[in-house]
């Protein structure tokens, strides 16, 4: 039986908070462990981040869409956006990449989801989105 | 989030209670540096004993105040950080400039 939430939320980055702990609550009923819960919140974070300030450049008045399935112990999270996209997209997850290091961003963002989740498939296009597909095997606190 | 300082003898302290992501890095950055530039002691601690939760948005943070810290002439440490904290840093290498302190 698949369990699926789906959330469209302004690209307000106040709402980054709100995001993340949302994720981490639908996932709870899987009693996850701690750290799996930690992991998933810092994924979402850095996903929900990319679209509003990279994907949006901080336009409030656009839209973030997620969609968190759970099925059986496996996890899927998508964080999409219609923002400006990126032109290399391995370049992009490479640790320490940043297109922003004015404002003192660490690049570490996609290197955090690939770390922490089993798999990361990255899509966009320039001038049309860019979608962050990921996966994890949830492990139960019981099994842990 | 709440951005606490303290000075002794020998450190300043700056105590971040909350959640340090981009919502609310502007506010941390300014006031660190603030207390970073006050600072008349050879050490700086981070006290994230308090801090929930951290995303990749704090390495950058680290970075910048590490590097003003470092111009200063100022030994930056870290102390307390919880495991997700924790985590992030391990990854990110931070621990490779900034020691943690008990």
């Amino acid at each position: 039986m698949k369990n699926e939430l789906k959330m469209t939320i302004s690209a307000d980055i106040a709402n980054d908070s709100f995001v993340r702990s949302s994720v981490a609550a639908f996932c709870l009923p899987l009693d996850p462990t701690l750290d799996g819960i930690e992991d998933i919140k810092t994924v979402v974070s850095e996903a929900f981040t990319n679209s509003v300030v990279h994907g949006y450049d901080n336009d409030k008045s656009k839209k973030v869409d997620l969609y968190v399935c759970l099925e059986g112990c496996q996890l899927e999270i998508i964080v999409e956006d219609r923002g400006c996209g990126i032109a290399d997209v391995d370049k992009a997850m490479q640790p320490f990449f940043t297109t922003k290091p004015e404002q003192e961003r660490s690049g570490m963002g996609f290197t955090l989801m690939s770390t922490f989740m089993d798999g990361i498939k990255v899509t966009s296009e320039v001038g049309k989105g860019t979608r962050v597909c990921m996966t994890k095997k949830i492990v139960e606190a019981k099994h842990a | 989030m709440q951005v606490k300082f303290a000075e002794y003898a020998d450190a300043t302290v700056v105590r971040l209670d909350g959640e340090l992501d981009e919502h609310t890095a502007a506010q941390v950055r300014q006031a660190v540096d603030m207390a970073i530039d006050m600072c008349r002691q050879k050490t700086f601690v981070f006290d994230f004993s308090s801090l929930s939760f951290m995303d990749s948005t704090g390495i950058g943070i680290l970075l910048g105040r590490y590097k003003k810290l470092k111009a200063k002439g100022i030994v930056p440490k870290i102390y307390a950080p919880n495991r997700q904290v924790d985590k992030i840093l391990q990854m990110a290498g931070i621990y490779a400039i900034i020691k943690k302190t008990s």
